[in-house]
């Protein structure tokens, strides 16, 4: 009944802003019972500008410890007033005065426990009701302790064995309270800050788009857009949704998507992406995905699965932690069997702090928040700078990897030969062998036939007609140009025609040394030329090659290229050991003969026929404009197409998991070098007990350290090594 | 005295002892659907009531989620052996869904593994 009511009330305000993130999540969702489920989550508000449960519970939390901070106040005067002076003249030791301002700070105490304090008892109650202890239980376990005490050293002091047992310790209950309600709030207002990026990368999508309906041009708020409507988009204005651009051109600048800071053209024919900022032409363009379904909202969405999933290293936390609290009760329960009975006088209140302390001391809120903080940081970082880490896990892997296997083409390489020479051997003029050599393979699908059409196009050379044409799979193309028998291919072809090219094959080698492509050209039987393409290096390939290197791992270019075009490739960017003729499906064969071999292998990738090998490898990386085969085989996503990301990737890695580790290794020593100081191990040698006050404090230092050190991640730069 | 108080003490630690860690109640079942959905509805306030669902493996598990806990602890549920984390906003119904094939126990947990849930898969 209850829970009907709750679906229903929030469908009913579920009006406003339609989360593309619940909504893609759903989406995953098969079958009718999944898309009903879809229907539920998308009408979730989450908009920004109301204030979140996250912003109430923080403010909450601050008007909870001014209470309990003004409360301490008075509760310090009563509790020492031996110690301070002018008030040990107003309220004299063993006065009636004394004793009922006492009561009265008691009693104000018991509104800081019900009011200050009120999470720890309900978090505590429900904890017990399912056999379950947390961090809760342990401070209400404490102040509640304290407070007792208290009431009963002041009403029945008689109980005691001598006067100074009976002592009060309010001050317990109001300061720790304080600093423990303090310290939630800090909490709070951390996370809040740690997932700033994905705050950032919902912020991008606009609200509303100018969309043509019925000839119009009206403005309407994004859920209302569909597919196929077409949205008009004018200099400086975001991009609303994922679509084709119908009409007009533009530069669009996508670095919040892809982290590139150079603007991309955009021409009719070409993707837009929502939430990217158009720079300076006005264009139209048709709507391919609706909100929550585009690449804005699947990056958003996996940034936040990402921050929440864990890492191995957590497993071991979660073990520890939920033996932790059940033991540390029964260490405070054993120190203060034992100080009762062995502890100096007046004992029973040396075991009283003992055991308080204890309790206090040891709460587990650093280490809970030790690697989900880090974590969130690191992969925000990453998604600030166009790289998408899909799990925590990858993060820590990606640390420990020492080999990194770059696919050839694509990867190191544009991935988009172009015409590099055209080489004259027989009567024909070069702009005649290039004319011809376009005009036969503008019928052919293979894309080194685009690159010499393109290259024809460029030197504006107009194309003759073909007839006859045929491609000739894994040979080349033949067809009649101008009356004449045309066949354009590699060697193969003109061996199985029968023409002589032996003279050729040296210039042919020099060409395949220079990690060319070389094609031949015969006219009715007879060689006239040589046509090269390549794929040529991207820019900044060879540097981060050399980062990687530099970074102590071991580079291996992956090809179908044969060795000679591999290996001169290889040479340009400085890679040692090659893998060539490689078919597609044996890519990841190789990555495993590398992990056999010991290593932790990367693989990266352009993501579609590299799939298997990305999933073979330790961790891959998919790089280019995320695509959704990349993404769903990768464990990184480059949504930049520069190898540079791959460096990044693995220097935010490294840096994450090394503030994880800082802050599980302070968490666990406080606790560790904590404890055993509260249980009073130190006492006998040195004298050395904490009070209740110093573990509270020390406390909320310590979930102040995890916070600050994971937020020192955030101003992590990527270095050039 | 001092035995009273050691007796207690000790009596205390057993006690402790035998409720956090000793045998717990078998878990609520979930309840079948006509459309052949495993349904439980789990409370989220300061822990996860019912905080063991048993299902059945092989058929679909649709666990609807109720969060009326401010605590940030309580912000979302992680089901690390499905890959899946799933953001809870306040007062409002989750749905998450998953298809558990291998009877055994996945456990499911708050962002910060302070809330402690399990889902019992049997054959
Ligand atoms: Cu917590």
């Amino acid at each position: 009944m209850d829970t009907q009511k709750m679906s229903h009330a929030s469908s009913c305000h579920g009006q406003g802003s339609t989360h593309p993130m619940h909504h893609h999540a759903a989406s995953h969702d098969h079958g009718e019972e999944g898309r009903m489920a879809a229907a539920t989550m998308a009408k979730k508000k989450d908009d920004p500008a109301e204030t979140s449960p996250e912003e109430e519970e923080y403010h909450s939390l601050m008007r909870k410890w001014w209470f309990a901070f003004a409360i301490s106040i008075p509760t310090i005067l009563v509790s020492y007033p031996n110690f301070i002076p002018g008030i040990r003249d107003i309220l004299p030791a063993g006065s009636s005065l004394l004793w009922w301002s006492r009561v009265i700070v008691g009693l104000l105490n018991l509104v800081v426990l019900a009011y200050s304090g009120n999470q720890f008892f309900i978090g505590f109650w429900e904890g017990l009701k399912h056999r379950q202890a947390n961090m809760h239980t342990l401070i209400a376990i404490g102040v509640s302790a304290a407070w007792i005490y208290s009431g009963v050293a002041l009403l029945w002091p008689d109980l005691f064995p001598s006067k100074e047992m009976s002592e009060i310790y309010y001050d317990v209950t109001s300061v720790v309270t304080a600093l423990v309600v303090l310290g939630l709030a800090m909490e709070i207002r951390a996370r809040g800050r740690s997932s700033e990026a994905i705050k950032k990368l919902i912020g991008l999508q606009p609200k509303t788009a100018k969309v043509i309906r019925s000839g119009q041009e009206v403005e309407i708020p994004i859920e209302e857009i569909t597919v196929g409507d077409v949205i008009i988009v004018r200099p400086g204005e975001k991009i609303a949704l994922d679509g084709i651009v119908l009409e007009g051109s533009s530069s669009v600048d996508e670095s919040m998507l892809t982290g590139e800071s150079l603007p991309v053209q955009k021409e009719p024919g070409q993707e837009v992406f929502g939430g990217t900022l158009n720079k300076t032409g006005s264009f139209k363009f048709k709507v391919t995905k609706e909100q929550g379904e585009t690449a804005l909202a699947n990056i958003v969405e996996m940034v936040k699965q990402a921050q929440a999933s864990r890492i191995p290293v957590q497993k071991v936390v979660d073990q520890v932690s939920s033996i932790f609290t059940p033991t540390v009760i029964i260490l405070a329960i054993l120190g203060y069997i034992l100080w009762y009975n062995f502890g100096p006088e007046p004992s029973a209140m040396y075991a009283l702090i003992v055991a308080v302390t204890t309790l206090i001391i040891a709460c587990p809120c650093a280490l809970g928040m030790a690697t989900p903080m880090s974590l969130t940081t690191g992969i925000g970082k990453g998604a600030e700078n166009g790289i998408l880490i899909r799990s925590g896990e990858a993060l820590q892997v990606a640390k420990e990897l020492n080999t990194v296997v770059l696919d050839k083409t694509g990867t190191i390489t544009e991935g988009k030969p172009s015409l590099t020479d055209v080489v004259p051997t027989g009567g024909l003029s070069r702009n005649e062998i290039l004319r011809i050599a376009a005009s036969i393979e503008q019928g052919s699908e293979h894309p080194l036939a685009g690159a010499i059409v393109e290259g024809a196009k460029k030197e504006g050379i107009s194309l003759a007609e073909v007839t006859d044409f045929n491609a000739i799979p894994g040979h080349g193309v033949e067809g009649i140009i101008d009356g004449k028998r045309v066949v354009f291919g590699n060697i193969r072809l003109l061996q199985e025609e029968g023409i002589p090219y032996e003279h050729l094959q040296e210039l042919a080698l020099r060409l395949s040394d220079e990690g060319k492509t070389p094609m031949f050209l015969a006219v009715q039987g007879e060689m006239v030329g040589i046509v090269a393409v390549a794929d040529t290096v991207k820019e900044d390939s060879k540097e981060a090659i050399q980062q990687m290197k530099k970074m102590g791992l071991e580079v291996v270019m992956i090809t179908g290229d044969n060795e000679r075009t591999a290996q001169a490739i290889a040479k340009q960017v400085g890679i040692d050991r090659v893998f060539a003729n490689v078919l597609p499906q044996d890519k990841a064969h190789h990555v495993h003969q590398l992990q056999s071999e010991g290593k932790k292998v990367a693989m990266v990738g352009d993501g579609i026929n590299d799939a298997p090998a990305l999933t073979q490898a330790d961790v891959g990386i998919a790089i280019g404009t995320g695509t959704d085969v990349a993404i769903e085989a990768s464990d990184i996503t480059l949504m930049r197409g520069s190898l540079t990301g791959v460096v990044l990737a693995i220097q935010i890695s490294r840096a994450t998991m090394k503030n994880v580790y800082q802050n599980l290794f302070g968490a666990f020593i406080y606790n560790t070098i904590g404890i055993p100081i509260a249980l009073g191990l130190l006492y006998p040698l040195f004298g050395i007990l904490l009070s209740p006050l110093i573990a509270a404090a020390a406390m909320a230092f310590s979930s102040v350290t995890v916070i600050s050190n994971a937020n020192r991640l955030r101003k992590f730069k990527p270095k050039k090594i | 005295m001092s035995a009273w108080v050691t007796g207690i003490g000790l009596f205390l630690i057993v006690g402790i002892a035998w409720f956090f860690w000793g045998p717990k109640g078998s878990g609520t079942k979930a309840e079948m659907t006509a459309s052949g959905y495993q349904v439980q509805t789990v409370k989220v306030k300061g822990a996860y009531s019912p905080d063991t669902v048993i299902v059945q493996a092989g058929k679909p598990v649709r666990l609807e989620f109720i969060r009326e806990d401010r605590s940030p602890c309580s912000e979302m549920v992680i089901f690390n052996d499905f890959q899946k984390s799933v953001t809870l906003p306040y007062g409002e119904k989750t749905v998450v869904e998953l298809l558990p094939q291998k009877p055994g126990t996945y456990p499911f947990t708050c962002q910060m593994g302070m809330y402690k849930g399990k889902l019992v898969v049997k054959e």
